[in-house]
């Protein structure tokens, strides 16, 4: 084996241009493959974090009729806030929300919305509600940023605001947008906006209701009070996992087209250089190599092929891909208008196994498309690949 | 053919599958050929002389009868005994010289030392007495296509004697060369044979051969019609 591999080492070098050819074809592979990975991983990473610190916290309980997904839920989804939580609450450890309809006159313009409460104290998720302590207006709102865009919304902007309250009387008042925040994360930006909590349990004459506990990093022992239910932040972070799962498997097609044109140059390379080398054939049967050597032989030359070009991607691969991790690939708000968390920059990241992998699987893929060729030799006859006259 | 007998052919026959049936290129060979010979197969181009030398070789095998080559048959070796045979015991000269194209001359002398898994210093060391042998030792690092015709010859001699081999087959080997070159890769050869007690087997139709050959074989249609001991 140790000798087939340095006349395999030798030959293939010794073939040149053709080789450097194949080797930076495949190279090219290798890098767009991790790279593209690796942008997945970050955007993946990105997300998970975003999503953890502005809206999931590290789980969540709901109120038992709560359904994201059907703001008619929201007239029933509210309850008392259990009181085993209190000190947690005090402690800013668990963040409740009570969440309502709404609407909103910005600009003339009507505008339904979910109102959130969130309170001052919470330290789980990054929303700043600290601002609302600094503020003397009857009814303080932050909103994001993407709402402020979409809304013509600025910081000081007075805008009428109707809800129904719990008896489902309509009323309406005037609020101040005090701060606009940033975030990646449009589930608690785009078309709604953020009330201290007291504020709107009085709104609503919901007192010590809420609707959501967003868990900060403690543990909840599995208790789940009466009239709620757990998400943990897996089930949360699920939509989003599921997207970026969704974009992996479309990079599958683009592996599977970088894939094929490195192989379809090796294999071409192996059926040519079969054909041409028939007389080192013989020869190499002539010194005493038996056929299956010669086979082995041919297909380590060809499965090498993807050993030097790991090198190569390495050599200009390797300061590429780390600019790229510290310098982070620019996504200019495109994808965040469809409603995905992607942060401005994403910064991909390169474990080894992702490396790992990616080489096994391309040195195995190559290994199968020089093998296939190279089968040919088992059944060429000796003395007639010395003559060259095969074909 | 004093000495005791290498390779020992009795009533062997070579036929080669054609579109219309058979051809029979070797027609019931009976052959002796004994230690440290010098001898030539000759005869008209198709008239067998590669078909026997490389079944002698271990690259084909007999269709009928039997080749004793140093006490092996021929029929009865597999794959791996047959490369065996071939990697200890057999050298090769061809007649287009068939040096691998990458290597220096230093590493083509130096494959058939590889295949036998030597050590670093005894290839050194036996690579570069073959390649005194043949007046070589200014190439070592050249490639193949640095060389003559002549050079790379000698080159391939040096390849099939550096593990000093039992036999050599040489098909043809002057068949590309000019006569100055012919007859000096011819007396290297019989020095060869005569220091080393090398048996040494020709195909042939080059007059510059058959005049240093110790013994002609002549070959017509597959079977052997004349068989002498010349002058030499
Ligand atoms: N694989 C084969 N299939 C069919 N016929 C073959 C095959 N190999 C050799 N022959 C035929 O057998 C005969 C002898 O061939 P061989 O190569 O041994 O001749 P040769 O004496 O070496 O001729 P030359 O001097 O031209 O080299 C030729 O007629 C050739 O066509
Ligand atoms: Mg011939």
């Amino acid at each position: 084996m140790k000798l087939l591999f340095k006349l395999a080492i030798k030959n293939l070098t010794g073939a040149g241009l053709r080789t450097w050819l194949n080797v930076i074809v495949l190279s090219f592979s290798f890098l767009i493959i991790i790279w593209h990975k690796g942008l997945l991983n970050g955007w993946d990473r990105q997300a998970r974090n975003d999503m953890v610190n502005w809206e999931t916290g590290t789980g969540q309980f709901w109120q038992s009729s709560y359904d994201p997904f059907d703001p008619f839920s929201l007239t029933d989804a509210h309850s008392k806030i259990p009181s085993v939580f209190d000190t947690l609450i005090t402690k800013g450890e668990i963040a409740p929300v009570l969440i309502t309809q709404g609407t909103i006159y910005p600009r003339g313009r009507i505008q339904s919305i979910l109102i959130k409460g969130i309170s001052s104290a919470q330290r789980v998720l990054k929303l700043p509600g600290e601002l609302f302590l600094k503020s003397n207006d009857d009814l303080p709102v932050l909103i994001g940023s993407k709402m402020a865009r979409d809304n013509g919304l600025k910081t000081g902007d007075v805008t009428t605001i109707r809800w129904r309250d719990v008896h489902g009387t309509f009323d309406a008042n005037e609020m101040k947008v005090i701060g606009i925040f940033d975030t990646n994360v449009p589930s608690v930006d785009a078309g709604q906006i953020w009330v201290p909590l007291d504020r709107l349990q009085k709104m609503m004459g919901m007192p010590g209701e809420a609707t959501i506990l967003v868990c900060g990093n403690f543990d909840t022992n599995g208790r789940t009070p009466e009239g709620w239910k757990f998400k943990s932040s897996e089930e949360l972070l699920k939509t989003v996992t599921d997207i970026i799962k969704m974009k992996s498997a479309g990079g599958i097609v683009l592996y599977i087209i970088l894939m094929s044109l490195a192989m379809l140059a090796i294999f071409d390379t192996q059926v040519l250089s079969i054909f041409r080398r028939q007389k080192e054939i013989g020869t190499y049967i002539a010194l005493g190599m038996t056929r299956s050597q010669v086979v082995g032989l041919f297909t380590l030359e060809g499965s090498l092929n993807s050993v030097l070009a790991a090198l190569l991607a390495a050599v200009y691969g390797i300061p590429l891909l780390a600019l790229q991790a510290t310098k982070g690939m620019s996504f200019a708000g495109t994808a965040k208008s469809y409603g995905l968390v992607v942060a401005d920059k994403i910064f991909p990241v390169y474990s080894l196994g992702l490396v790992a992998t990616t080489i096994i699987l391309i040195m195995l893929t190559t290994t199968i498309v020089s093998y296939l060729p190279s089968r040919r030799i088992a059944k060429m006859k000796p003395t007639e690949a010395l003559r060259g006259k095969l074909q | 053919m004093e000495n005791s007998t290498l390779i020992s052919i009795e009533a062997l026959k070579k036929h080669f599958p054609t579109s219309g049936g058979r051809f029979t290129a070797l027609n019931g060979i009976d052959l002796k050929i004994g230690k440290a010979e010098f001898t030539g197969v000759v005869g008209p181009s198709g008239s067998g002389k590669t078909t026997l030398l490389n079944i002698i070789g271990s690259l084909d095998s007999p269709s009928e009868g039997r080749a004793m080559v140093l006490g092996l048959s021929i029929s009865d070796l597999n794959v791996k005994q047959a490369a065996l045979l071939r990697r200890t015991r057999l050298g090769f000269i061809f007649q287009s010289y068939n040096l691998l194209p990458v290597y220096t001359v230093f590493e083509n002398v130096e494959l058939p030392l590889l295949l036998l898994k030597l050590n670093e210093s005894q290839r050194r060391k036996m690579v570069m007495d073959s390649l005194e042998w043949l007046g070589l030792t200014d190439k070592v690092k050249s490639k193949p296509a640095q060389l003559s015709g002549g050079e790379c010859q000698r080159v391939a001699i040096a390849r099939a004697m550096v593990k000093r081999p039992e036999i050599v087959l040489a098909d043809e080997p002057t068949a590309n060369l000019d006569a100055a070159n012919s007859h000096n890769i011819l007396k290297t050869m019989v020095r060869l044979n005569s220091e080393f007690q090398t048996t040494f087997i020709f195909a042939t139709h080059d007059d510059k051969v058959i005049s240093y050959l110790k013994r002609k074989i002549s070959l017509v249609d597959g079977k052997v019609e004349k068989d002498e001991i010349t002058g030499n």
